[in-house]
């Protein structure tokens, strides 16, 4: 049971975006993926989602090629947070959480609780009558959050859940960084895999069993949280001179600029 | 300032519309030059022998019945077709017009009138010629709008809407050269035909209408759940489990079919496919489950009353209904263009 690309490429015209990359998502695990603009981190995100087919390479879900399920079926297995999102119809945000349960055919009684429980989650109850395109930006990214933890809200039989985020926290105050983290983790702890894309790196380490660190579309460092964080490996992959302690509460390493 | 909190509840709008449907097609058959009171049906049905009584019932029957019904269906499906296309298109000021199927179809029928020439006007197929004119003249249009705007990777939504502004002129261009061809007789049906009008109302367009009223209503609303996660962007649809190629091609052929067969049986009735779905997404939402039903009440309803105004409004004579719903439509276009300036303004 995970979802797993191995040795996958991709091209563009010529440039190569991604080559022969290896990543694992298990079941209940946090992978982070890292890296410089235009490492190849949310390309590979997309051939991950089945939303991309990769140049060469393949990748599995729970052992069969991704290109082997429906769309729907995909759909009930893996939910996807994109970047940016560019819903101006003036939904409110309970009807855009609601439409999390597209896939699924649950009834409208469970959908609606599933909807309400998810707002609450990530602390927008009052925002659920609110209309969406009038809500701040950590607002929508709030709402957006909600509704892909909807999609995956209730366990499959036979089947593992996915979460796949690009930058999920790229609006959000600190508040609700930590709150993202908490769900994150919850999450993970009920048997979801889950694979954040974002620049943080201390959020990173704090959140992540795995980090990925990307470079010119390869994976440049792959390993937990204590031998990533390295000045050694910071350093060749982002090019900064970082100092590397630990954080005096949790242990946890932390890169100080 | 919530406009969430002005919405009405969807179900009893839809409810509200279906009752005022009937009541609006009541009023269309009693208005004309000559007034009909429903009062006077009964006789007129059931005992048409006395003599003004049969030119009553062949007023109801032949004139009015097939033209308020033509308006009905006519109604329905453009305001459907408007509906679909501003859901695939994301931008609630889209209209079918924007991807060139009415230029299209207009075109189409100007060429039949004009090639076909003096034979047209003694023929039976003359009319049913036109109509299919401009059919094959929407469906070109889009098919060359469609495979310039699709590629491999999915349907660009702006490539789209720029290659639906170039069919547009280059179908402008050729109705140009169609009207400067055409002799005096052409030129008045050309540019009559072009205003929209339900005048040459008839059973057999009526049919047609009502067949492709059928299909859409039969098949639009299986839409909604995609065409509401489209509205989060492509890629998102596809990752609620939309297969988005499926619904786009199915969204284009229906539009094709369903605008250019109201062009071609009405000519060019404008603002319907635009103004309704726009007022029902701010009556009661984004939802497609119920914009779509809606807008196919609604867009009877404003079909029917215009033509009924029409009729009535310089009679004996008649003005083209789609100056009328021009007309009508037009206010409301724009205070809903001052609302979203307001809007945008204010956020």
């Amino acid at each position: 049971m995970s979802l797993s690309a191995s040795q996958i490429s991709l091209q563009f015209a010529r440039a190569e975006i991604i080559s022969r990359v290896d990543i694992d998502i298990e079941p209940g695990k946090i992978v982070t993926v890292l890296g410089p603009n235009g490492a190849g981190k949310s390309s590979l995100l997309r051939i991950l989602c089945g939303q991309w087919a990769p140049s060469v390479g393949q990748v599995r879900l729970d052992g069969q090629l991704t290109s082997a399920y429906s769309i729907q079926a995909l759909a009930r297995t893996i939910a996807v947070m994109p970047q940016y999102s560019t819903l101006n119809f003036a939904f409110s945000a309970a009807e855009v959480v609601a439409l999390g349960r597209t896939p699924h055919a649950t009834g409208r009684q469970i959908d609606r609780e599933i909807t309400r429980a998810a707002l609450s989650l990530v602390d927008a109850d009052h925002l659920a009558s609110r209309l969406y395109p009038e809500l701040s930006g950590g607002e929508k990214q709030r709402v957006q959050l909600a509704r892909i933890l909807a999609q995956i809200w209730t366990p499959q039989p036979q089947q593992s859940r996915y979460l796949l985020l690009d930058e999920p926290t790229s609006s959000f105050d600190l508040a609700h960084q930590q709150m993202m983290v908490k769900i994150l983790r919850r999450f993970a702890a009920d048997g979801v895999g889950i694979l954040v894309v974002m620049h943080d790196l201390n959020l990173a380490a704090q959140l992540a069993d795995r980090m990925v660190l990307m470079k010119d579309g390869r994976i440049a460092a792959a390993d937990c949280p204590a031998h990533v964080m390295q000045t050694s490996v910071i350093n060749q992959v982002f090019d900064v001179d970082v100092a590397i302690i630990n954080h005096p509460r949790t242990g946890n390493p932390m890169a100080l600029l | 300032m919530l406009a969430g909190h002005r919405r009405y509840r969807p179900r009893s709008l839809l409810l509200g519309l279906a009752i005022a449907l009937p009541f609006a097609l009541l009023i269309a058959l009693m208005s004309g030059p000559v007034f009909i009171s429903p009062l006077d049906w009964p006789a007129i049905i059931f005992d048409p022998g006395a003599s003004l009584r049969e030119q009553d019932f062949l007023i109801l029957s032949s004139i009015r019945l097939p033209r308020l019904l033509l308006g009905c269906f006519i109604g329905i499906n453009l305001a459907v077709c408007g509906a679909a296309m501003q859901g695939l298109f994301r931008n609630s000021l889209a209209d079918p017009s924007l991807i060139g199927v009415t230029s299209g179809a207009s075109a189409g029928a100007s060429c039949v009138i004009v090639l076909g020439g003096g034979w047209l006007e003694s023929a039976a197929a003359g009319l049913p010629l036109v109509a299919f004119g401009a059919s094959v003249g929407g469906l070109i249009a889009v098919v060359i709008v469609y495979r310039i705007a699709t590629s491999a990777s999915g349907t660009a939504v702006a490539t789209m809407l720029l290659a639906g502004i170039a069919i547009s002129a280059v179908a402008g261009a050729l109705n140009n050269l169609f009207s400067y061809f055409a002799d005096n007789d052409m030129l008045r049906r050309i540019s009559l035909w072009q205003m929209g009008s339900l005048d040459g109302a008839n059973w057999y367009r009526v049919t047609i209408a009502f067949v492709v009223a059928s299909v859409l209503i039969a098949v639009l609303p299986r839409c909604s759940a995609g065409l509401n996660a489209l509205l989060l962007g492509e890629s998102e649809a596809r990752h609620l489990g939309i297969d988005v190629e499926r619904l786009k091609r199915r969204l284009i052929v229906l539009t094709a079919v369903g605008v250019g067969s109201a062009v071609a049986l009405a000519g060019v009735i404008a603002f319907v496919g635009l103004v309704i779905p726009h007022v029902l997404r701010l009556l009661v939402g984004p939802d497609h489950r119920y914009v779509i039903p809606g807008s196919a009440l609604a867009g009877a309803i404003l079909l029917v009353l215009a033509d009924s105004l029409a009729r009535v409004i310089v009679s004996p004579a008649e003005l083209p209904t789609g100056i009328l719903t021009a007309l009508l439509g037009a206010p409301v276009f724009f205070s809903l263009l001052w609302q979203q300036r307001a809007m945008s303004s204010s956020l």
